[in-house]
């Protein structure tokens, strides 16, 4: 972690020399969609230091039917059942239009896998996924940063984290097999939310078939592999240090929280007069994100923070500058920022930008 | 279709405007200093140009959306703490107009979102990021020499009447078809140059659905496209007649949406041959053949 009163935003996290500690939760922000939507612009203020992909599975899924939101008291319950084009749609498509955009490769070459023999991490020409990718420390929020090597007539390429989820240890390391082999993939993020074909249980949410099935896959990539660790278990200290022990090079938490919702006019007096609770989300319940849960995200990071060596992406609920702030106080060397992007897309940019004031006001009383 | 700036971005209430059971928002970035703004400005005339006196000015950059596209809004002050403590998430909504940097929405009171944003007063401020989406295609080559119909229902009237400008100033004629609840409600109508009403009540025009008056102009003459929003089950009604009769349909859906630019995935609806579309990024306005059917479930945050 940067030391307190640093005159730099510059962080280092598993290798990676990142601009800022702000980067985006994993299904948060669709950079490809944003480009539709903002054009140029994007690329030009993109807000994240890093950007994590949404999750990645073997194969396609279209996700789970509508409705798959509920706005909740400050938050916003989800169930979009992770919708993604598949390994092979997301290295052959996704990996080259995000390389457009600036986004985990120096130019399109580095989207291509890795001549065989040659290490991933030696990349092409270009500084892609590499150490060096992220150039010098760039003004956060400002207009197309000067500084490292960029890509004619754009800023220094950004860090790509390619978020990745399967449901056994087989699937899982196909997965990461696979991602080893792009340069333009700076780390593999591993979403254990997801139930175990073989037990039925969520990956993550035990420790013992947590640490196995790391065991298992830790020796499928020399890429940096981050633990997204779900809170929906007894012990979640218990689950990092399984993850640690495994192999993980980080953790990054918290996931949504498991929440549901019932569909309204259902209660006496409503049209259908159906004594049933139906759910409202089309998945049946779903995950609880925003404001809501920061409280709980502090808990859990600050727990996490005090009890594994490895590097901690904290995230849950982060609005301002002072919320990430609270996350680094506690033991975190990145925070990403999710569902506020929702309600404003260029909000990380804010955060970076304040955080450092607040970090300098923290400095200056040390 | 025009990109919204990569920020939502706060404008400042120029107008508000009671329309029968419908508040006209009006809002811009750089209220006319000193304008007469305050004053309240009338409900403009249809396919008006003419600033108003204190009319915005346009702010650099902002961009002029096109018809069909919409803003995330929310307001800047007391956004949460309604029902339920909500709300939390941004609003969407279509532009109903546009004019000299001034944007216009439509809004009915339905929930802790829409009752914050209809509390709003000349001179409060609110968030806005937009433009947004793939607005209607109906430019001289997209009518291949058809007439435009315009179906509306509801609030959803909204970006029908951006749109019968847009027609307007290229000189292609529109024929407008509105339905409403009530008499309350059919004073939305005057949006519009000219329209033939439709209430479910008979309280004013038309005592039926509005989608009877368009199965009445198709048969009078199918060559025509037809731009529709309003409630799903009007624009299901809609789809399947002019499926039936063979005529083009662009259909403006609405759906529950966090972001309003691909972010959240939470606004799909089912896309026909599998899948699901985007109504953020891939719509509000999709071509009827995409979709197998229009789903009346009501995804919308209010």
């Amino acid at each position: 972690m940067s030391a307190a009163g640093a005159v730099t935003q510059g962080v280092e996290f598993c290798g990676l020399q990142l601009a800022h500690p702000i980067i985006n939760g994993s299904g948060t922000f669709d950079a490809l969609a944003a480009a539709r939507a903002f054009g140029d612009e994007l690329t030009q203020r993109f807000p994240f230091a890093a950007y994590v992909s949404k999750t990645i599975t073997l194969e396609p899924r279209a996700g789970n039917p509508p409705p798959r939101l509920w706005e909740s008291s400050a938050g916003l319950i989800n169930s979009i059942g992770l919708p993604n084009k598949g390994l092979d749609g997301y290295l052959a498509q996704d990996l080259p239009a995000l390389a457009q955009l600036g986004i985990g490769a120096g130019g399109a070459s580095a989207s291509e896998p890795a001549a065989a023999g040659e290490p991933a991490a030696a990349g092409g020409p270009a500084p892609a996924g590499g150490p060096a990718a992220a150039g010098g420390p760039a003004p956060a929020g400002g207009p197309a940063p000067a500084g490292g090597p960029a890509p004619a007539g754009g800023p220094a390429p950004t860090p790509l984290i390619t978020n990745v989820m399967g449901s056994s240890a087989e699937e899982i390391a196909r997965l990461l097999e696979a991602c080893d082999a792009y340069a333009s993939i700076a780390a593999i993020e591993l979403n254990v939310s997801c139930p175990n074909v073989n037990t039925g249980l969520d990956i993550g949410a035990d420790p013992s078939q947590l640490h196995d099935v790391l065991r298992a896959v830790r020796p499928r990539t020399g890429k940096p592999l981050i633990v997204k660790l779900t809170p929906n278990t007894a012990d979640v200290v218990a689950c990092a240090q399984a993850a640690e022990g495994g192999g993980a090079d980080a953790v990054s938490l918290i996931n949504t929280l498991r929440a549901s919702a019932l569909t309204p006019g259902r209660a006496a007096g409503g049209p259908r007069r159906d004594p049933r609770p139906a759910p409202w989300l089309g998945g049946g319940s779903g995950g609880l994100s925003g404001p809501a849960i920061r409280v709980v995200a502090l808990a859990q990071v600050a727990a996490v923070a005090a009890r594994v060596s490895v590097p901690v992406v904290g995230m849950g609920g982060v609005q301002t500058a002072a919320h990430a702030r609270d996350l680094l106080d506690v033991g975190a060397t990145l925070v990403a920022v999710g569902t506020e992007s929702f309600r404003d897309p260029r909000v990380a940019a804010t955060i970076a930008r304040e955080l450092r004031n607040v970090r300098h006001t923290a400095g200056s009383k040390l | 279709m025009s990109t919204a700036p990569f920020q939502r971005r706060a404008l400042t209430v120029t107008a508000v405007q009671q329309l029968g059971a419908y508040t006209v928002l009006r809002a811009a970035e750089q209220p006319a200093a000193g304008g007469q703004s305050g004053a309240r400005a009338a409900v403009p005339a249809p396919g008006a140009a003419v600033p108003a006196p204190g009319a915005a000015v346009p702010a650099p950059g902002a961009a002029v959306p096109a018809p069909g596209q919409f803003a995330m809004l929310a307001t800047v002050e007391r956004w949460g703490g309604g029902e339920d403590e909500r709300p939390y998430l941004a609003r969407a909504f279509s532009y109903a107009r546009h004019t000299q940097g001034e944007a216009h929405f439509l809004l009915e009171d339905v929930g802790p979102g829409t009752r914050r944003l209809c509390e709003l007063g000349v001179g409060e401020r609110m968030w806005a990021l937009g433009p947004l989406g793939r607005g209607f295609k109906a430019g001289g080559s997209d009518l291949h020499g058809r007439r435009a119909l315009l179906v509306g229902g509801g609030v959803g009237i909204a970006p029908l009447a951006i749109l019968q400008d847009a027609l307007a100033s290229s000189g292609e004629a529109a024929t407008v078809l509105l339905g409403f609840r009530d008499r309350a409600r059919a004073e939305g109508a005057a949006l519009f140059a000219d329209a033939h009403v439709a209430t479910d009540d008979g309280s004013v025009g038309h005592h039926g659905l509005v989608t009877q008056l368009l199965a009445d102009e198709l048969r009078r003459d199918a060559r025509a496209v037809v731009y529709a929003c309003g409630p799903a089950p009007m624009l299901e009604s809609v789809r399947a007649l002019c499926e039936r009769t063979q005529v083009p349909a662009q259909l403006a859906l609405e759906a529950g949406m966090a972001c309003g630019f691909g972010a959240c995935f939470g606004c799909v609806v089912p896309r026909r041959g599998g899948g699901y579309l985007r109504v953020c990024v891939d719509g509000p306005v999709i071509d009827a053949a995409e979709l197998e059917h229009v789903d009346a479930h009501a995804g919308a945050p209010a």
